[in-house]
């Protein structure tokens, strides 16, 4: 860094602590959030994905679900080729003849909705659970506590695997497998943080208030005890999405009409021996670009949320 | 410590006991065998003679009894499809599984603990710094697409190494195993390395954190004012601290490799258990199923206790603390 740069940067510094007095908590969080360009990369990129998703039907230039328009003729086209209607598929066809770039946005859709989907329901139970057992202590906090030790004692995949040979294929199914694989690490992070948190004065000031158990728990205990959630949702999404694309590669997850990622690589599989790349790389490419800036946020705001780190 | 053991024993009793009702009771809800094994031309009468002759008439209680009672004798039912035991047709195939899984813990810990050490002398070198960004990929990158990958070059594009199945087997003290031969070996290489991707990145991770906090200790500061060699300092003295924690978590997550291994067989067709699981589900041969999970349960439920029991050893805390609760 050369001395004119340093100067910057201090400048910079003091502006900033002048400022600091009308800065709220948000403000700070992001400014924090924003120092490391990585992270910020990442969500730009999430944004860009979520968006791609959401939009699928606009943006894609074939219906992959279409069976009137998707033909077996076009099938295992190279990337670049050209379709029997005209279309080019820039990144090659599979082996239905369905367009690898729609299959694809649609299949994000998939993954990233069961993936989201999943994490924000195991949120609600694991917190509901946790927060009870660090409320309630005793016995219920023991039983609670037992619970997910045993199930946390069993690999996610092999809970999943189970759930999901017993329930079938479907994505109604895909969803409940990983609800049940991930609310119990939303269970144990709550409730030892909210273990600390209930042992403070302004938790004592509002029992001595009278108020209800369940005010307190809710309205006092919860908001306090948010931003280690916030921190293991994004990195359980991400393992949701992981976890998802493995158990539809065995072939237990989604069912092939509505092919998610995983099934996108498990179908290419087929044809990796052949030279045929595309139809398992592209997905996988995707697959791994959501993974990774995902985790890169998830990073990122444990080190920011984190309060021993905050300056 | 009897007191301790005892208890963690009958806990550990209650889990298998738990975990065998929800097992056999999830199975149980699966697809109809019979639609599978009867022929299409069969009539109602051989149907029900095949029903009745897998004991599949009973109500659901009488059947689980059933099962428990045969399972404490070691019977886990015989394969609907194989009309083999399946406890056997599993041990059969068990020691693939393991050869890979033990192969993977090699691979992790002997590439994972100089790469985490090293990463956490110099934290600030370039190459650390790619050794922690390669960590994190290890661990975001879902294991089945990197297997993928692996056959995509090392297999189709450069043509070096097999892609699927074990290769020569040699039987060594009574067990299989293929690493000793350089066919089988370079049959497992891949199968393992991809299996071990998730764990080396854990190693590492671990590694370094250890060598961090090691590094700041008053011993080595000690040893150093000693004028010891810098090699020494490193091999005996952080070597021997950071092992204790990386060897903890390997140990339990052995069972976890075990489990991940149904991914990596199905990737690689290695003929382990996983595969055989992967299978028996598409062909809905229950006592397979059931007879697996069991077994993975068991080796669960042991490992634990096998871990609770060396930490009550080794940390008496932990004993006076259960006991008080």
């Amino acid at each position: 860094m050369t001395a004119t740069d340093q100067d910057i940067t201090e400048n910079k510094k003091q502006d900033a602590q002048e400022f600091e007095g009308l800065q709220t908590p948000f403000k700070r969080f992001l400014s924090d959030f924003c120092e490391s360009k990585l992270a910020v990369l990442g969500f730009l990129v999430i944004v860009g994905i979520a968006l791609l998703a959401i939009f699928a039907p606009l943006l894609t230039p074939t219906d992959p679900y279409d069976l009137t328009s998707v033909t077996i003729l076009d099938s295992r086209l190279a990337p670049g080729e050209k379709m029997m209607s005209g279309t080019v598929a820039y990144l090659g066809t599979d082996g239905a003849g369905r367009d690898m770039v729609s299959a694809m946005i649609y299949g994000l859709r998939i993954s990233l909705g069961v993936g989201i989907g999943s994490g924000i329901i195991a949120m609600l139970i694991g917190i509901s659970f946790g927060l009870l057992s660090a409320y309630a202590g005793g016995r219920v906090d023991a039983l609670f506590m037992r619970i997910v030790d045993i199930q946390l004692s069993f690999p996610a995949i092999l809970v999943a695997l189970v759930l999901l040979v017993t329930l079938g294929k479907g994505v109604d199914k895909t969803l409940i497998a990983l609800v049940v694989v991930q609310w119990a690490y939303y269970a144990r992070t709550i409730r030892g943080t909210a273990l600390v948190e209930r042992r403070r004065e302004y938790i004592e000031s509002a029992v001595c208030l009278g108020l209800s158990k369940n005010r307190i728990m809710f309205r006092h205990l919860l908001p306090n005890c948010i931003a280690p959630m916030i921190v293991v949702g994004t990195m359980q999404v991400a393992h949701a999405i992981s976890l998802e694309a493995t158990l539809s590669f065995l072939g237990l997850g989604m069912p092939q009409t509505e092919p998610s990622l995983g099934r996108l690589i498990s179908n290419g599989f087929e044809y990796i021996l052949s030279g045929k790349y595309w139809i398992s790389v592209f997905p996988g490419l995707a697959l791994l670009v959501t993974i990774v800036s995902i985790n890169l946020v998830g990073d990122r705001l444990r080190d920011v949320l984190n309060p021993r780190l905050q300056k | 410590m009897s007191v301790f053991i005892i208890r963690r024993l009958l806990q550990s009793g209650v889990v298998v006991i738990i975990m065998s009702f929800i097992v056999f009771s999830g199975v149980f809800l699966i697809g109809d065998p019979v639609e599978i094994l009867v022929s299409d031309d069969a009539d109602q009468e051989e149907r029900e003679e095949m029903i009745k002759s897998m004991g599949l008439d009973k109500p659901f209680l009488v059947q689980y009894g059933i099962f428990v009672s045969k399972a404490l004798k070691g019977n886990l039912g015989e394969s609907f499809v194989f009309n083999e035991p399946a406890l056997l047709l599993i041990l059969d195939r068990m020691p693939a599984t393991m050869e890979l899984a033990v192969v993977s813990l090699m691979i992790a810990i002997i590439f994972g603990i100089p790469l985490g050490v090293w990463a956490g002398l110099k934290p600030e070198s370039w190459a650390s710094k790619s050794i922690m960004t390669g960590s994190i990929l290890g661990f975001s990158l879902p294991t089945f697409w990197v297997g993928i990958m692996m056959i995509l070059f090392f297999a189709v594009m450069l043509g070096w190494l097999p892609s699927t199945g074990r290769g020569d087997v040699q039987v060594i003290l009574g067990m299989p195993i293929s690493i000793f031969s350089w066919d089988g070996f370079s049959h497992v290489l891949m199968p393992a390395v991809n299996l071990a991707l998730f764990k080396l990145s854990m190693v590492i991770r671990l590694a370094r954190a250890g060598t961090r906090e090691v590094l700041h200790q008053d011993y080595i500061k000690f040893a150093k004012a000693k004028g010891l060699q810098e090699s020494r300092i490193i091999l005996v003295h952080v070597m021997k601290n950071i092992l204790i924690p990386v060897v903890t978590v390997l140990g339990l997550e052995f069972g976890g490799l075990v489990a991940f291994s149904v991914v990596t067989e199905t990737v690689f067709a290695w003929p382990g258990m996983g595969k055989l699981l992967i299978d028996s589900i598409g062909l809905l041969d229950r006592p397979i199923i059931v007879a697996y999970l069991m077994i993975i349960v068991f080796l669960f439920v042991f490992i634990n206790l096998v871990v609770d029991i060396l930490y009550s050893i080794l940390d008496p805390r932990v004993r006076l603390q259960d006991v008080k609760s």
